[in-house]
């Protein structure tokens, strides 16, 4: 039910960062939810009120070649809940580290298509609690995913499709007894892997940039519902469909310097909470190719 | 995150080349992550438990002393047909019938049943438990329903296995395997019949051979009485209850350790001893342990004319207490007098220094929740949607008790004498909380914020402390070399509600104390039962 990391923004973009070009900036995000999926049923919980997440991530995105980047982020995450007495959490998120890889790119009358291969690592970087839903800050697994992805422009206009597997490594909790649908008697949690769809749709020119998204996260075999008046688990199954609104735009004043926003918008989802989010971010741009500084990265 | 980039606009340079390479490369990369993780299979320690292979098979248990049967052969079970008779010979071949095909879902069964029939039936309880404890779910207008034996399939189902329902629950199960146990030995005496692979040589035997008579079984006989007991408690479960019997008849016979007969006639004889439980079960007033609103109101007017907070409800919207009259369940080993004088002296005044004193260190453990502390605080937890703490103290005992290699009779009594007394540690426990209706700190100072869930009743004393003192008083009397172990685990349980922020420390020490001397009424009996 925490768990709204799913995936960072850039890894999923049909944008490369050029090489030797280093792009790093901080994201606030806040995002909450009153109401939750319990199995499929949507219901309220008054002892928590509005669950809240609040995260502050710092991300960067390297240029090794022009089609090779390396991502990475890493976000500080706050929980609380408004109402009940569980205390809320707060601390160090998980690392993830993404390959990106335009893998083929293809000029047709003037428009671009092109394919990427995109890698992705995660593990956690403190000893957070996972077995504290929905107040924990993450589910503590490691992961490793595979993202496919084209991306279409069109002039100004363009359309993005991916998808990914994402493989969940095994947890482990502080507790050698605990009941999914069956009792297990070990401290180690099965998590189940995970398949990510993303579509986004809008204008992208290298100002500005406006879309429209659509996510789906859909757990694989091995997960659980919650049971009725049940907490929710780290395994449960987490399903959730997501609209959002993404925007960037590339100062004029100060060359390099990008603002970000967005919101999403949960549509549906299984074992998670109804969250709307929105977030705010600032990026910087460093082109370490050149000694002195040039004073137009920026054309069009 | 966006990054910034000129390449769709502004090249085409060098792209041809590096395409495949590139590709390769990010092929391979994630081949290998996808290999990192993927045996994903968890090895659970129930699993690795050895087969039943008691060292000491308890030849004399037929003498020990039952719980609640007047004598051993309080029922009578049939005298089984002689080994000579055509009868008993199409007994044998059923066994090697089934042994000349064992399928693999069969040597599961034997694997599985062949760690111990009591031991296996206390975790199916504590699956059960775990499964139905989940508090009702409210009505449209704030209320909550009541689970009711009269309609138990209804939302919300019966039961809710709550720590004290669970508790008497697996008392029921416990007491009533034992004095089934101790029949059993007294029957494999009288009748003597030999095992199936004394009789016929040529019959494999899956599980350690057993010196003892083979009639009755006792595996058939802890289906017989279980099943008619689990039925009771858990009324909903009753096909998966019936399946797991089956399964455990079925072993006995497939692994060549009994005959038919054996295990029929022990499921009979089970079943009779299982309706001296039930019944006693119907008339120990936890039926009437949830109260009415009258008795709810009372309790709140009581603790206002003492002077003191009354204790209220945490829960949204406003629950009513938790069986606030299980103080009352008849149990097995106190008599309600005794309940009375083992009663805690009172908590501090809701308006004493010390009560802020108190108040001030939970505040303290809130705000200074260390890992170490918040790992002590989900270890011990044992909330909704768990076996409870007397299901973890089962799990302890059951751990323990594998490594001792105890016969199955002298595992029941075990823990028979474990259960008795963590139910008497409910009922004790109880029985305090609602004579003191004594309020949770987050109630009295809502800054106080928890790390784990308030359960919904009051708080003097610590149910978890109770449970603990008391099951480690009796484990530490069955098992001495591990007293010290025992007595850490009980002590680091109470602490957690502590450092959880849901209980004061006289909660916790005063609990813990109650817990002791309740668990005492099980070591005296353990001492004068004929088994030691």
């Amino acid at each position: 039910m925490a768990a709204s990391n799913f995936y960072a923004q850039t890894e999923m973009d049909g944008i490369m960062m050029a090489k030797n070009n280093f792009c790093t900036g901080a994201i606030y995000e806040y995002s909450s939810w009153n109401q939750y999926w319990e199995g499929t049923y949507k219901r309220e919980n008054l002892n928590f009120g509005t669950v809240s997440t609040q995260k502050i991530s710092v991300n960067g995105n390297y240029g090794i070649t022009d089609n090779l980047n390396v991502i990475f982020s890493i976000p500080y995450v706050t929980t609380n809940a408004t109402a009940g007495t569980m205390s809320g959490q707060k601390g160090f998120q998980d690392l993830s580290l993404t390959l990106k890889s335009l893998v083929y790119e293809k000029e047709i009358k003037g428009n671009w298509l092109s394919f990427y291969v995109i890698g992705g690592f995660s593990f956690p970087t403190s000893n957070y609690v996972a077995d504290y839903l929905p107040l924990s800050i993450g589910l503590k697994s490691k992961t490793v995913s595979v993202r496919l992805m084209s991306d279409y422009q069109y002039g100004d206009l363009f359309a993005t499709v991916s998808g990914a597997y994402v493989k969940r490594s095994n947890i482990e909790i502080d507790r050698n007894v605990y009941y999914t649908d069956e009792m297990h008697y070990s401290n180690e949690v099965n998590m189940p892997d995970a398949i990510s769809f993303n579509a986004r749709i809008g204008y992208r020119t290298s100002r500005l940039i406006a879309e429209a998204i659509f996510d789906n996260w859909t757990t694989q075999k091995g997960g659980f519902d919650i049971t009725t008046n049940n907490m929710p688990f780290p395994s449960n199954t987490m399903n959730m469909t997501i609209i959002g609104f993404n925007g960037k735009y590339n100062l004029k004043q100060i060359s390099g310097l990008a603002i970000i926003g967005g919101l999403n918008h949960v549509i549906a989802g299984r074992n998670v909470g109804q969250s709307d989010s929105f977030y705010g971010g600032l990026f910087y741009v460093l082109d370490f190719t050149k000694k002195i500084k040039t004073t137009t990265t920026d054309e069009k | 995150m966006f990054s910034i980039s000129l390449k769709k606009l502004k090249l085409l340079q060098q792209m041809k080349n590096n395409i495949y390479t590139t590709l390769g490369k990010c092929c391979l990369f994630a081949l290998f992550l996808l290999n990192v993780s993927c045996n994903n299979d968890i090895e659970e320690s129930n699993q690795q438990y050895p087969q039943l292979n008691p060292v000491n098979q308890d030849q004399l248990a037929g003498t020990w002393k039952p719980i609640l049967l007047t004598a051993p052969d309080e029922f009578s079970l049939d005298v089984p047909v002689a080994t000579t008779t055509a009868a008993y010979k199409a007994e044998i071949n059923e066994i090697k019938s089934y042994q000349s095909n064992i399928t693999n879902d069969q040597q599961r069964i034997i694997k599985y049943w062949s760690a111990g029939g009591v031991l296996r039936w206390n975790e199916i309880m504590q699956t059960l438990v775990a499964r139905h404890n989940r508090p009702p779910y409210q009505n449209q207008d704030g209320t909550y329903p009541t689970p009711t034996t009269a309609n138990p399939f209804a939302n919300p189902q019966f039961p809710f296995s709550n720590p004290p329902f669970a508790a008497r629950a697996y008392a029921y199960v416990s007491a009533a395997q034992y004095d089934a146990m101790v029949a059993t030995w007294h029957y494999k005496k009288v009748y003597n019949r030999a095992a199936p692979f004394v009789v016929d040589g040529s019959i494999q035997v899956l599980v350690p051979k057993s010196t003892l008579p083979s009639y009755p079984s006792e595996d058939g006989v802890l289906a017989g009485v279980t099943v008619e007991i689990l039925k009771l408690l858990f009324p909903t479960e009753i096909a998966y209850i019936q399946e797991k019997a089956d399964e455990q008849k079925l072993y006995r016979i497939i692994s060549g350790a009994n005959v038919r007969s054996d295990v029929e006639a022990g499921a009979a004889l089970g079943k009779k001893i299982a309706a001296k439980f039930t019944a006693r079960a119907s008339t120990d007033g936890a039926g009437a342990a949830i109260g009415n609103q009258a008795l709810w109101t009372q309790l709140e007017t009581n603790a206002i004319a003492k002077g003191e907070t009354p204790w209220l409800s945490l829960d949204l919207p406003v629950r009513p207490p938790m069986l606030p009259l299980f103080g009352n369940v008849k149990s097995f080993l106190m008599k309600p007098a005794d309940v009375v004088a083992n009663r805690p002296s009172p908590p501090p005044s809701t308006n004493s220094p010390q009560f802020l004193t108190e108040l001030n260190e939970v505040k303290k453990y809130s705000q200074e929740a260390s890992k170490e502390h918040m790992k002590i605080v989900t270890f011990w937890a044992d909330g909704v949607g768990t076996y409870t703490p007397p299901g973890h103290w089962n799990a302890i005992a059951n751990a323990a008790f594998v490594q001792e290699n105890f016969s199955e009779v002298r595992w029941a009594r075990n823990l028979a004498l474990l259960n008795i007394a963590l139910m008497d540690a409910a009922i004790s426990c109880w029985d305090a909380k609602y004579y003191y209706f004594n309020p949770r700190p987050c109630q009295v100072d809502s800054s106080i914020k928890t790390l784990t869930g308030v359960p919904n009743f009051p708080a003097y004393v610590s149910g978890h402390s109770t449970f603990s003192g008391a099951a480690s008083t009796v484990l530490s009397h069955i098992i001495p070399s591990k007293a010290s172990k025992f007595n850490t685990m009980a002590t680091e349980a109470s602490n957690s509600r502590l450092f959880g922020a849901i209980h004061y420390r006289s909660d916790c020490e005063k609990g813990l104390l109650l817990g002791k001397a309740v668990g005492n009424f099980a070591v005296n009996r353990a001492t004068t039962d004929g088994a030691e």
